[in-house]
């Protein structure tokens, strides 16, 4: 090891590789991963959040995690969306495109995309 | 994508109950279930709730799985990894009390084990693959030794750890940048770092998790240490029971010179440094520092007269440092974090945190790091989930064989350096074995009497036969033939050995008689007056006997008497249909397993 840049460098590399063990106080997303929602496709949507995570430059700001049935299968794919302080945003029936949408406006750009919220069926 | 990691306990507590098997059962059925691509498996070191062994913890929503077994893992992996449901029957939620933060995750530091402590020394431990340079690189790791060596003169080094307060976590207290300046000025050829990894306290291994959890963190410092007092080698003294500390090290040791961060030139700066391992072959008087310099000089491991001290003449009769696994753990995060960061931990006189080895009668078994200044009640009933089965808490043995009791009277202690030299105790190294009302504290104090002994090094007197008389008493005590005068001659004898041993051993090793003399003299009274062990541990004084109205005549304590002490009488008790049992205290070994044995509760000893 010769210089300071030479272990910034390994650091950099290596720092998108653990923080997902250090936890995150920002966003935190969650795709319902059930039988129903695996059968719906959730596993490229889930696949989708996680590549657009970490190429996006979100690691450490935001962690996608998953979870059983939510209750509402017909929606499945579901994800929500959880931010400290702000209400939950819940997608349903989303696609890995959709899941790139949000990763885009939502995650990096704060917009919820309301088109695919609950609230969009619901109505 | 990685999008989880499986963190297993590689520590020595979770290995010994199985992890390893563990381990081997998820990659297999990650493997099974197409999830190689997604899922990454992490061997880290201690997680430090070892009661709760073997653990897994699985990020990113850090999930923590207790008492795991090898059948478990297809649930984990198939419910958990593949669904996402968590496996509510392994999630360890604290007897319920662990509550979701508000983005619905539970994790560890929801836990009341984990809420309240402050991980400096054990920041890694758990968190990163002690095997791998590159994670402990991801978490600042030789970040301190580039800033000291591109950055910083020796003077600098030496004033920042003189002002962070850091003392020695091996036991003794002294400030650890006081001893590094002591070195510095002394020229030689040759100086020396050395790390006393030789942990050889009863119920201690806070040491020994640092060094399997996170052995980047010692070596890094012990650089910056041979940078400050000019030393261009190091010796890690560790004992040769630590085989997973010592393969880790190894390891370690070779990943750090690849990288070129210990051998010629580190940084470019002119600096050479090397690191040496040098294995224990279990002698506690190794852990003394100038007998474990004449031991890593391949001498026996018998203590040397002082002054000169190891700063002037140490290893080899060179100036010498010599620093506890804990201490130089601190060194990199005060040279990151600055002096004022770490003076802002703790209390007065005592800076930083304490790594405490939590065992004996206890809820929660396992390695702890609190702030100095912490009260044993809430190291004890909080963090600790109190004493087991509803029984009292009775006192809490620090320093091991050289330390001292607390009393139930003195748990609203501050425990820092000087609190606990205060009330006649000392920190030590960090172990902490609880008491409860079934630990008779003479015998306890014999206990550590006999450890002794058998590790006195034989070298001077007052610790060779002294330590011996004063077991010979205590035995004498425990079984009821001592007087009242034994307790004078006892503390008398104490005192004698304090004075005249030559080293630590001896002049620490009648600390757990002076102390429970101290708090508990009732105690000892009750053995030499009355003839009786209040909590029921010293056998001679016991007597167990069988109440016979209660007696139900099943035969279960004479099946199981190993002695056939125990027959059956003519007498049967109202209400009972067969005669009931007597023992004959003659034949009585006095084991309890009649009293283990007894469904009707009719056995007593007293």
């Amino acid at each position: 090891m010769k210089s300071l840049a030479e272990l910034q460098a390994i650091k950099d590399r290596m720092k998108d590789k653990v923080v997902l063990r250090e936890g995150t106080d920002g966003i935190r997303v969650v795709v319902g991963m059930a039988t129903c929602g695996i059968a719906a496709g959730a596993r490229p949507v889930l696949n989708a959040f996680v590549e657009g995570v970490n190429n996006g430059g979100l690691a450490g700001k935001v962690s996608v995690s998953q979870t059983g049935c939510i209750g509402i299968c017909q929606y499945e794919p579901v994800v929500e969306v959880f931010e400290s302080g702000k209400d939950k945003v819940t997608y349903v029936k989303m696609t890995a495109e959709k899941a790139q949408e949000v990763v885009e406006k939502h995650l990096k750009g704060g917009n919820v995309v309301t088109e695919y919220t609950i609230g969009a069926y619901d109505a | 994508m990685i999008r989880a990691h499986v963190l297993i306990c590689g520590g020595t507590g979770c290995t010994s109950s199985g992890s390893k098997a563990i381990q081997e059962a998820f990659a297999e059925q990650i493997e099974a279930n197409g999830l190689a691509e997604e899922i990454k498996i992490v061997q880290t070191g201690c997680f430090g709730l070892c009661a709760l062994g073997p653990v897994v913890i699985v990020y990113p929503d850090g999930t923590f799985y207790s008492r795991v077994t090898p059948e478990d893992v297809k649930e984990i992996v198939e419910e958990h990894l593949l669904k996402g449901r968590i496996v509510e029957r392994l999630r360890y939620d604290d007897a319920g009390a662990a509550v979701p933060d508000e983005l619905g995750n539970v994790g560890l530091n929801d836990t009341a084990f984990y809420k309240t402590q402050n991980r400096v020394v054990l920041r890694n431990c758990g968190v990163i693959d002690p095997e791998d340079i590159d994670e402990y690189i991801a978490m600042d790791g030789y970040a301190a030794l580039g800033k000291v060596l591109t950055e910083m003169t020796p003077e600098d080094v030496i004033k920042t750890v003189t002002d962070s307060g850091l003392r020695g976590r091996g036991g003794g207290g002294f400030p650890t940048g006081f001893k590094w300046s002591l070195c510095a000025p002394n020229k030689a050829p040759q100086k020396y770092v050395v790390c006393n990894a030789d942990e050889g306290d009863p119920g201690a291994f806070m040491d020994r998790s640092v060094l399997e959890g996170d052995p980047h963190s010692v070596i890094e410092a012990m650089a910056i240490a041979g940078y400050a007092i000019g030393a261009t080698k190091g010796y890690i003294y560790v004992r040769a029971e630590y085989p997973i500390a010592v393969k880790r090290l190894e390891i370690a040791i070779n990943q750090a010179r690849e990288y070129g961060l210990l051998g010629k030139n580190i940084f470019d700066s002119g600096f050479d440094f090397d690191l040496y391992i040098r294995l224990g072959a279990g002698a506690f008087v190794c852990g003394e520092e100038t007998a474990l310099m004449t031991s890593i000089e391949g001498n026996r491991g018998e203590p040397r007269p002082r002054p000169p001290y190891p700063a002037v003449k140490g290893l080899y009769n060179s100036p010498t440092v010599e620093n506890n696994v804990e201490t130089f753990a601190n060194i990199p995060q005060i040279i990151l974090r600055g002096a004022d960061w770490f003076a802002s931990m703790g209390t007065e006189r005592s800076k930083g945190t304490k790594v405490f080895a939590l065992g004996g009668k206890i809820e929660h078994t396992g390695l702890v790091e609190i702030p100095m200044g912490t009260t044993l009640r809430h190291i004890i009933e909080d963090i600790g989930g109190g004493i087991p089965n509803g029984k009292k808490f009775k006192a809490a043995q620090t320093g091991g064989p050289s330390g001292g009791c607390i009393p139930a009277s003195l748990i609203d202690t501050e425990v820092d350096y000087d609190n606990l030299t205060a009330i006649g105790c000392m920190m030590g190294s960090g172990g902490l074995i609880v008491m409860d009302e079934d630990n008779c504290m003479v015998d306890m104090a014999k206990f550590f009497l006999e450890f002794t002994v058998d590790e006195s090094c034989g070298k001077c007197t007052p610790c060779r036969v002294g330590t011996r008389r004063l077991l010979e008493m205590l035995e004498k005590i425990t079984k009821g033939k001592g007087t009242l005068e034994d307790l004078d001659k006892l503390e008398e004898l104490c005192l004698y050995i304090k004075q005249n041993s030559l080293c630590g051993l001896g002049q620490t090793a009648p600390n757990p008689v002076l102390a429970t003399l101290k708090f508990f003299r009732e105690e000892y009274v009750a053995h030499v007056v009355d003839k009786k062990c209040p909590a029921g541990v010293c056998k001679d004084l016991l007597s167990f006997s069988i109440d016979k109205d209660k007696c139900s005549g099943c035969g279960m304590c004479a099946k199981n008497c190993p002695a056939s002490a125990i027959t059956k009488t003519d007498y049967v008790a109202p209400g009972h249909k067969l005669p009931s049992y007597e023992i004959d205290s003659n034949k009585c070994v006095k084991c309890g397993v009649c009293m283990g044995n007894c469904k009707f509760k009719a056995i007593s000893k007293i």
